[in-house]
C-alpha cells in the first residue's frame, strides 16, 4: 500500500507534478497536515490560519482534483492552523468552493476537536486529566481562562469517517502521524510500520538529504518493512536522512508517543534500496495501557505595546544594568502616580547585543559590541493602558541619567516615530495535558455531508 | 587534533519540540567523528546544563547511531510565543554548543550495538 503526503504543511506548497506522479504510481490516499504550534499560540487563540486562504486553496485544489481523478481518500489533519472549530470551518469552506469550481462530488467528513469548558471541567472532575512535563496539574482557572481548547485525535475518528464512506476527511486537531496511519491500520498493516511511515510523511519531503523547497513524499508499506521515496526527481533519501528525521522536533528520538501507544525506534534499521529510496525495518509499537488524547489550549495574556530603542554611548552600555535599574525604579514610581497601585502590567526588557535572543539561557551575559538595542514590551489588560505606560516609559528612558554626564541627556535612539507600537492582543499556550477519554472517538464528533 | 563542534558537525540546530520543550541536534557526516563526540561524552548532561544554566535533572541527552547525531532536550524557560519568550521557533538557541570541542583521532569504541 502506498501513502502519499502532499507536503509538510498545507499551504506551504509542492510541485503539482509530484502529486500527479504519486497518484499515477498508485497512491491509496493523499494526506496532509494543516496545523502546527510552530508559529506560537495565536492560530489557536484567534481561530485564524497562519497561511493565507490563497496559499491553502492552491494546495488543496491540486490534492482534491488529483485524488478525485482516481477516487482515493484525502485526509487533512489539524485543519486551518490549529484544528479548532473556526479553523476547521474555514478549511471546509475552501473545500466546498473548490468542489463547486471543479464540479467535484464526494462525501465530506468534518471531525471536530475543539473542547468546551463544560467537557474539560467534567473530565477534570472525573480525574481523567493529567499534566505532561513540564506542566503542573490542571486547575479550574486554567480551563475557565481558555479562549480555545483542542484535543488531539488519534487514528480512530479518522477511521470511523472512512468507514462511513468519507472521501475527504477534514479533521480538527489530530496527531500528525495519524493522518497517514489511519488507512493502513484499517487494512491490517503492522502498527509499527504504519506509525513510522506516518512520522516520516507528516513532514512531507523534510526527510530528504537536501530539501530546497517543501514537496511531497511517498511511503510504500510491505509486510515487514516500509520504503520511503521522494516524488521530486531531484530529491533523494539516504538512510541517514530518514534516520535523522526522528530527531526533528521530538524531545526523545527513540520514543515517539501517540494516543494509542509509543513508536519505539531504538532498534530501527535504515537501508538504501536505491539511490533515492530507503527501507525501514525493526521499529516496534508498544500499545498504551491507557489511551490518551493530548489537550492543548491558549489564553489571553493582555495587550502589548512595544518600544524598540538603541544605545551607542559606551558609558551607558558599560553600566547598562545599573542604568536599567534606575529606569525601572523611576518608571515604577511614575506609574504609581499615573495608573495607580492596582494596575496590572508587566514590562519585559530584552537587550539585543547581550541576551536578547537567548534570555536566561545565554551563557555570554554581557555586551561585547559597541551598540545595543533594547526592546521593551509592555503588556496589560487593555491596549490603552499598555500604550500609556509605554509612552511614559519611552520618555523616561530617553532622558534616563548616568552619573558621568552632568545635565539632561538623550540616551536612547528610537528608530521610529511614534516610538510606541501597539501590537494588539497577545496569547500563550497554557495547557499541555493528557486526557484519558471514555473512548478514542468520544471527544471528536463527525459530521458527514454530500458535496 | 582538537576541533570545535562548529567545525566537526555538518549541522547544529535547535527547534521547539512542542511549545514547552527545546531540542538541539548535533549531526555529523563521518561515523568516526560522531563516535569521537559520542564516546568522549562531549555533550554530557552536566556540561550542557551548566552551559545553559539549567538543572541537570531536566536535561536529556541521546546518542543516535543511525542518524550519526547527538540530541539534547530540556524544557523551555518560557513557552513558545508567550510574553517572555525570545525565540518563537526556538531556532537560535544552539550557538553555545558550537564552541564545545572534540579530540578527533581520540578514543572511540567500535559500534557493536545501539547505545543510548
Amino acid at each position: 500500500m502506498k501513502l502519499l503526503a502532499a507536503t509538510g504543511m498545507l499551504g506551504s506548497g509542492f510541485q503539482e507534478a509530484s502529486i500527479v506522479r504519486g497518484v499515477d504510481q498508485g497512491a491509496a490516499m493523499i494526506g496532509c497536515d494543516s496545523g502546527t504550534t510552530d508559529f506560537g499560540p495565536h492560530p489557536l487563540a484567534t481561530g485564524r490560519s497562519q497561511f493565507s486562504r490563497g496559499a491553502v486553496r492552491r494546495d488543496l485544489e491540486v490534492i482534491l482534483v488529483q485524488a478525485r481523478r482516481v477516487r482515493i481518500p484525502v485526509i487533512i489533519g489539524s485543519a486551518g492552523g490549529s484544528g479548532g472549530d473556526s479553523n476547521l470551518s474555514w478549511l471546509a469552506d475552501i473545500v466546498r468552493d473548490l468542489a463547486v469550481e471543479h464540479d467535484l462530488h464526494f462525501r465530506l467528513a468534518e471531525i471536530r476537536a475543539e473542547q468546551s469548558k463544560e467537557t474539560i471541567h467534567r473530565l477534570h472532575a472525573e480525574g481523567r486529566v493529567r499534566p505532561l512535563e513540564p506542566m503542573g496539574a490542571l486547575t479550574d482557572e486554567d480551563i475557565d481562562s481558555s479562549l480555545h481548547m483542542v484535543a488531539m485525535m488519534g487514528v480512530e475518528p479518522l477511521q470511523a469517517a472512512l468507514g462511513d464512506g468519507a472521501d475527504v476527511v477534514l479533521a480538527g486537531r489530530a496527531s500528525d502521524a495519524s493522518i497517514f496511519a489511519a488507512l493502513p491500520l484499517l487494512r491490517g498493516f503492522d502498527p509499527a510500520l504504519c506509525w513510522h511511515a506516518g512520522k516520516i510523511l507528516e513532514c512531507g519531503a523534510a526527510a530528504v538529504a537536501v530539501r530546497t523547497a517543501p514537496d511531497s513524499m511517498m511511503a510504500e508499506l510491505h509486510t515487514s518493512s516500509v520504503d520511503i521515496e521522494p516524488l521530486r526527481p531531484d530529491y533523494r533519501c539516504t538512510p541517514q536522512s530518514v534516520a535523522s528525521h526522528t530527531l526533528y522536533e521530538n524531545a526523545d528520538p527513540f520514543k515517539l508517543p501517540e494516543p494509542s501507544g509509543v513508536l519505539d525506534t531504538l532498534h530501527t534499521q535504515y537501508e538504501a534500496v536505491s539511490d533515492r529510496a530507503v527501507r525501514i525495518t525493526g521499529s516496534v509499537f508498544h500499545p498504551a495501557t491507557q489511551y490518551t488524547n493530548k489537550l492543548e489550549g491558549a489564553r489571553s495574556v493582555g495587550y502589548s505595546t512595544i518600544i524598540p530603542g538603541a544605545i551607542r554611548d559606551p558609558m551607558i552600555i558599560r553600566q547598562l544594568d545599573a542604568w536599567l535599574e534606575v529606569l525601572n525604579e523611576n518608571i515604577t514610581a511614575r506609574l504609581r502616580q499615573t495608573v495607580g497601585e492596582s494596575a496590572n502590567y508587566t514590562i519585559a526588557t530584552r537587550v539585543y547585543g547581550r541576551n536578547g535572543v537567548m534570555g536566561q539561557l545565554e551563557p555570554i551575559n554581557r555586551v561585547e559590541g559597541h551598540e545595543v538595542m533594547i526592546l521593551w514590551d509592555v503588556i496589560s489588560d487593555s491596549q490603552e493602558l499598555s500604550h500609556s505606560i509605554a509612552a511614559s516609559l519611552s520618555h523616561m528612558a530617553v532622558h534616563n541619567p548616568i552619573p558621568e554626564w552632568h545635565g539632561l541627556i538623550s540616551g536612547v535612539a528610537f528608530p521610529f516615530a511614534p516610538s510606541e507600537i501597539d501590537r494588539g492582543p497577545v496569547y500563550e499556550f497554557h495547557l499541555n495535558h493528557l486526557i484519558a477519554p471514555e473512548s478514542p472517538t468520544s471527544l471528536f464528533p463527525i459530521e458527514m455531508t454530500s458535496v | 587534533m582538537r576541533k570545535t563542534l562548529a567545525e566537526a558537525a555538518k549541522l547544529i540546530r535547535s527547534k521547539n519540540a512542542g511549545p514547552f520543550w527545546l531540542t538541539f541536534d548535533v549531526m555529523f557526516d563521518e561515523p568516526e567523528v560522531y563516535r569521537c563526540v559520542r564516546d568522549q561524552d562531549v555533550l554530557n548532561i552536566d556540561r550542557v546544563a551548566r552551559l545553559f544554566g539549567q538543572d541537570p535533572a531536566v536535561v536529556r541527552v541521546f546518542t543516535h547511531d543511525s542518524a550519526l547525531a547527538v540530541k539534547v532536550s530540556f524544557p523551555r524557560p518560557n513557552s513558545s510565543g508567550s510574553a517572555l519568550d525570545t525565540d518563537v521557533f526556538g531556532g537560535q538557541q544552539y550557538a553555545p554548543l558550537m564552541d564545545l570541542t572534540v579530540e578527533l583521532g581520540g578514543p572511540f569504541h567500535a559500534i557493536t550495538e545501539v547505545t543510548r
